[in-house]
């Protein structure tokens, strides 16, 4: 397998106010536990251990800001933060891309 | 395999990964598919024993088909290998259907057929990614193992690859006793070729289980490599196969869990299933992809499959300290070195396989064969049952009087004189 270890070090925080959307070239796959995310860009591979952020991404890019997202699948205000760190890995490996306006 | 750390998902009770995969996944997230045993080479640790084509293999079509399939189950990619796959004069067809179907390939070559043209069409298709094998840095140690010319083979491909701008490639390595001192010169190797180094374990399976005890790496190596791996971390891949290793103390980043029937399986060249790309014997045939069902059949429903995602005893390793790293170790290489599942890894770094293989040793029971084998008969010459001088005695049939007729016989009175002998006979 291809996919590596990637770093969560350093992670700077996502914009919640900005629209998000799954890069174009990752494949998500729903699993028991979660999902799988593949990216046939850079051959790396990502698990979602949660059902709602699994279904936080896969509507991201019908709603025009991330926190929006988030809301519509019922994530409270104190568990956004937690949310908002695992998009933002999810935006360091490049499965996550900015919608450019 | 390795895994990219999960996002810090919120949950109550933070589940591991590898607990959540020892259940099994609705599709394999690394799936192998040996696409002919036919091989211009015949190393001799090959794990499907490979040399002959089998006339039974997946037709085009029937290769199209299980592509289809995958693409349904969202299978990300495959890992295709043989045999040598680029010997089959519709691997190129192959490789492009899956690609445009959205199933990536990453396939396993010695080489011989990585022209610079084909280099080119390889480098320009994103969804590829190839794998070079090499056992040996120098051709010396790689050609004991690959055969003669091996050594120049990988190498004229890997140019080839690097000059058609391919990047990234894979530098794929055997571990074994003479090769273990290289691994600082394969690194060089990848490097200058702008490939990645995957190292992967030497298995007893195929006709690894003849070579095993001259090839495996000896106890103080286990240590060399694994402290090397420790040093070059992330930039080597390892395929998830040293798992064993991790006894030493610190775990190998991966799942460090044994995969098959959970997340990884095989389809070999006549579309049967096996658990692992390892263990090709009838104890872990899962099933074929010819059954009705195909292949998603097989995966979700066969028996054997599930009951390798049921919890697995830890049988006399439990009490280990390191059981929870290394899990027992490989299924395949215990099987084919005849140990009990339950047990030990006969390249247990604690010592503990060992002691079960010298207790064996001179005992009735033998390790299991592996179940086909389709090495060449001629190279290398390896000494087969049953073969010998044809015994046959030359007689006459007794029902015939003389010879039949030859069809295109141009005499007009070819044959008269027999059927008039047998009329004279009647008439009497």
């Amino acid at each position: 397998m291809t996919a590596c270890a990637v770093s969560t070090k350093n992670t700077s925080t996502l914009d919640l106010n900005q629209a998000w959307q799954v890069h174009p070239q990752v494949s998500i796959r729903p699993e028991p536990f979660g999902a799988l995310l593949y990216h046939f860009g850079t051959r790396k591979l990502s698990f979602l251990k949660d059902r709602r952020l699994l279904e936080i991404v896969q509507v991201l890019s019908d709603y025009p800001t991330a926190r929006q997202a988030c809301d519509v699948i019922g994530v409270t205000e104190t568990e956004l933060p937690q949310f908002q760190r695992a998009l933002a890995t999810l935006r360091d490996s490049q499965m996550l891309i900015e919608v450019s306006v | 395999m390795t895994l990219l750390e999960a996002p810090g998902a919120p949950s109550t009770k933070p589940a591991r990964l590898v607990d959540l995969f020892e259940f099994g996944l609705d599709s394999p997230i690394c799936l192998t598919w040996e696409l002919t045993y036919a091989c211009n080479l015949s190393c001799v640790h090959c794990l499907s024993s490979s040399g002959r084509r089998d006339p039974r293999e997946l037709s085009t079509e029937e290769c199209k088909a299980v592509i289809d399939e995958l693409e349904r189950m969202q299978v990300f990619y495959v890992n295709i290998g043989g045999g040598e796959p680029t010997v089959r004069s519709d691997f190129w067809e192959i490789l492009d259907y899956a690609t445009e179907h959205h199933v990536g390939v990453k396939f396993s070559t010695n080489g011989v057929k990585i022209t610079p043209e084909r280099a080119a069409q390889l480098a320009a298709n994103d969804y590829l990614d190839i794998q070079i094998s090499l056992d040996g840095a120098t051709a010396e140690v790689n050609d004991y193992v690959r055969g003669p010319g091996s050594y120049a083979t990988a190498i004229k491909a890997m140019e080839n690859l690097q000059a058609a701008g391919m990047e990234n490639f894979k530098l794929s390595v055997v571990c074994t006793r003479y090769n273990i001192p290289q691994l600082d010169e394969f690194k060089a190797i990848a490097d200058k070729y702008g490939a990645q180094l995957r190292l992967t374990r030497l298995r007893p399976s195929g006709r690894g289980a003849d070579t095993w005890d001259d090839l495996h790496p000896l106890p103080e190596q286990q240590r060399e490599l694994y402290d090397w791996l420790i040093a070059n971390g992330d930039g080597v891949l390892t395929g998830d196969s040293f798992f064993h290793l991790s006894a030493f103390g610190e775990a190998l980043p991966g799942l460090n869990l044994c995969g098959a029937g959970r997340v990884v399986c095989l389809i070999d060249p006549v579309g049967d299933v096996y658990a692992c790309p390892f263990a090709i014997h009838d104890d872990f045939l899962a099933g074929n992809v010819r059954q009705p069902g195909g292949f998603a059949h097989v995966w979700r429903q066969s028996e054997l499959f599930q009951e390798l995602r049921k919890p697995q005893s830890g049988g006399a390793c439990t009490s280990c300290q390191f059981f929870d790293t290394c899990k027992g170790g490989c299924m395949a290489a215990k099987f084919f070195t005849g140990l009990p599942l339950d047990g030990p890894d006969p390249e247990c770094v604690q010592g503990y396989g060992e002691e079960l293989l010298k207790a064996a040793k001179g005992k009735e029971k033998s390790a299991p064969k592996p179940s086909g084998d389709h090495s060449h008969r001629t190279s290398p010459p390896r000494p087969r049952e049953g073969m010998g001088p044809v015994q046959l005695t030359l007689t006459r049939r007794e029902d015939l009087q003389r010879p039949p007729v030859n069809d295109c016989e141009p005499n007009p009175l070819a044959g008269f004189a027999a059927q008039l002998a047998s009329e004279q006979e009647s008439a009497s």
